[in-house]
């Protein structure tokens, strides 16, 4: 018993150590923050179609399938980066891509998809940013992994990359999709 | 000079005045100060160290807008933290709420403070209550002291007179020592 409360300090210290250690790990990425949203359903999203002619957005109409929700900018420089990846998860895994155009123009963001292409099943017009703020958004681009009963199963903040499609992103879809 | 004073003057208010004061406010005075004491304790969840109040990030201002359009709408204070608390987590809020979780957080630092006035107070005790213990030697003892004395004393000629006054105490003067 004694011996034990001489061990205590170190154990102490090394408990504090561990602590420290972490907080200095310089791969932590110290601005992910835990979305409150993983499973919960996804807000429902009633927006103006970015695509003239297109019926109004509703992430509704996608409740059934899985479905990815991703977040973006014309004027978003890591947005150009993940784009072409965008189409691999439609490709891959034949479930729809919806887009939110996020606090931009339409004549911006319509000007941007002309310029790369578009991958989107369905793109909704969030001028304000409310939608963000909807989702918990905390910048673009972030996409969302939604399962067929529409509650969100997977946020990833930042862009796809090839790294992170492999060991994240396509192993949380096939997962929603079992 | 003056004219240097009065850039001055301005640039210093321009830096210094809040961002909540820039733009558009409530009309009725006293829902604007509900809004921005609420904004005070919502954290910018993208600068992290500062408030809604105080950031000047994008998504900062479009909280700023939710929080005066929802107590516009008569929402109460309690109501739209837990609406971006459902969407951000707890991390939105400066002052984290006592819960089980955070009972460690909160709860923590006062118990720390308790264990280290209770070893304080406790060796303060031992120690008030030691020296008696210390001091009573057996009669064996005096006598192996008195011996070890008395053969100093013996060796030490060349030693001043007061030395000799330790070793020429017998055992009877234990007592006056305990």
């Amino acid at each position: 018993m004694r011996r034990l409360v001489y061990l205590l300090p170190i154990l102490l210290v090394a408990a504090l150590v561990a602590v420290f250690w972490r907080g200095l790990d310089p791969a932590r990425d110290k601005s992910a923050l835990p979305s409150a949203l993983i499973g919960q359903p996804a807000p429902a999203l009633d927006l103006p179609p970015l695509r003239e002619g297109d019926p109004s957005f509703s992430l509704a109409a996608f409740k059934g399938k899985p479905v990815a929700v991703n977040f973006f900018a014309s004027w978003c420089l890591p947005c150009r980066a993940e784009h072409p990846l965008l189409s691999r998860i439609g490709d891959e895994f034949g479930i729809p891509v919806v887009g939110i155009a996020y606090k931009d123009t339409a004549a911006n963001a319509r000007g941007y998809l002309a310029e790369l292409g578009d991958p989107y099943a369905a793109i909704g017009q969030d001028e304000s940013g409310r939608a963000g703020i909807e989702f918990g958004l905390t910048g673009v681009p972030e996409t969302y992994i939604l399962d067929g009963e529409g509650i969100i199963r997977y946020r990833l903040a930042g862009p796809i990359s090839p790294e992170n499609f492999a060991d994240q992103l396509a192993p949380e879809i096939r997962a929603v999709l079992q | 000079m003056t004219a240097w004073r009065a850039l001055l003057a301005v640039l210093i208010l321009a830096l210094a005045w809040p961002a909540m004061a820039q733009e558009a406010q409530l009309a009725d005075p006293q829902l604007e100060q509900r809004a921005r004491d609420l904004a005070r304790e919502i954290r910018c969840v993208v600068c992290q160290a500062q408030s809604v109040a105080d950031s000047d990030a994008d998504i900062a201002k479009d909280m700023r807008i939710l929080i005066r359009e929802q107590i516009a709408a008569g929402r109460s204070d309690q109501e739209i933290r837990d609406y971006l608390v459902a969407r951000y987590g707890d991390f939105v809020l400066f002052e984290p709420p006592f819960k089980a979780s955070t009972y460690v957080l909160w709860i923590g630092p006062f118990a720390l403070f308790g264990l280290a006035l209770l070893g304080t107070v406790v060796f303060f005790r031992r120690r008030a209550a030691s020296p008696g213990a210390v001091t009573a030697l057996s009669a064996e003892e005096q006598r192996r002291v008195a011996e070890l004395l008395a053969e100093g004393d013996n060796q030490t000629l060349d030693k001043g007179p007061g030395d000799k006054g330790l070793g020429d105490k017998g055992p009877g003067d234990k007592g006056s020592g305990a």
